[in-house]
């Protein structure tokens, strides 16, 4: 019965999706607000990549709303892990010889590499949530490689604290010295295709790739720090 | 050179919807896991053929490297097998 009830529940969003994908034609035109920004976006925010000036002006709100729904997760992930009883335990195992040697030899790499993508993210693919997670692999390949390894939670909190804070400040300097929150006329614009250009969004991006690799970062840690081992 | 590299796409697909079926099937979580971390891989090499490097980055970073190491960890609190 159950088996039928979920069919035909499949059936019933299936057919909307279908009726709903077959009413557009796909990569058609663009139509309204799409058309601006392919057409307008790149002459307004002087940003060499489209998408992030799509993701950080016109769309900057939501990707404030998706900092805060990843703050959220991880506080909900730590309160769930620390409100149980369990102990935390580290249990120093050697790991083996080559993935300590491989760590030291690429952790740098990986932190330049991610600070790069959210440096350069108004100008290469990538941005401020790509940069962050990269951050937090490289993070996560500590963790596995030297297990007595522990980072400050104060510090990580702090730098979370103070780039969430950066990040609405810098709307709310749109909002005061031009016409909408993150607006983006608040710093000139710059040349197109330079380090520093494109107003506020590298800075934006730096705050978002701080605040998303110090987040993750805290995330592994709690995961793997209440691991009790048997 | 284009024929190529849309059967290789194609491969990846079907290969992407094997190890789906996999994961669900396979009474080994840790597998199961694995599993879906090579989904992530496979799934990051199509979004840069379908030109987004945006996602393709967010994909092998997230997908790939920390949710595969969350589940690992959340495996091994659990029993790591399936009933």
């Amino acid at each position: 019965m159950r088996k039928i009830v979920a069919i035909v529940f499949l059936a019933i969003i299936g057919f909307y999706i279908i009726s709903i994908f077959s009413a557009f034609q796909f990569g058609d035109k663009y139509k309204g607000v799409s058309e601006h920004y392919v057409k307008e976006g790149i002459i307004e925010n002087r940003g060499a990549n489209l998408v992030t000036s799509i993701v950080v002006n016109y769309r900057g709100f939501d990707t404030l709303g998706e900092v805060t729904v990843l703050f959220l997760a991880a506080t909900g992930l730590s309160f769930l892990l620390f409100s149980c009883k369990c102990e935390r335990e580290f249990k120093r195992i050697k790991s083996s010889l080559v993935l300590r040697t491989a760590t030291d030899t690429l952790f740098p790499m990986i932190l330049l590499f991610g600070a790069y993508i959210f440096i350069h993210g108004h100008l290469t693919p990538g941005g401020g949530f790509q940069g962050g997670s990269v951050i937090a692999s490289g993070v996560m390949l500590l963790f596995l490689s030297f297990r007595s390894f522990h980072p400050n939670h104060k510090t990580l909190s702090t730098i979370e604290v103070l780039a969430g804070i950066s990040f609405a400040g810098i709307g709310l300097l749109g909002l005061v010295y031009a016409k909408s929150f993150l607006a983006n006329s608040v710093l000139p614009l710059g040349q197109w295709n330079r380090l520093i250009s494109a107003g506020v969004i590298p800075l934006i991006y730096i705050a978002v790739g701080l605040k998303v690799g110090a987040e993750l970062s805290g995330l592994i840690s709690d995961m793997i720090s209440t691991t009790k081992e048997d | 050179m284009v024929i190529i590299l849309e059967y290789f796409m194609i491969f990846l697909i079907v290969l992407m919807i094997a190890l789906a079926l996999f994961a669900i099937k396979t009474k080994d979580l840790l597998s199961a896991v694995i599993a879906s971390g090579f989904i992530s891989l496979v799934a990051s090499i199509v979004y840069l053929y379908l030109q987004a490097p945006d996602v393709a980055m967010t994909e092998a970073a997230i997908g790939a490297g920390i949710t595969t190491l969350i589940f690992v960890v959340a495996v091994r609190k659990t029993k790591g097998r399936e009933k």
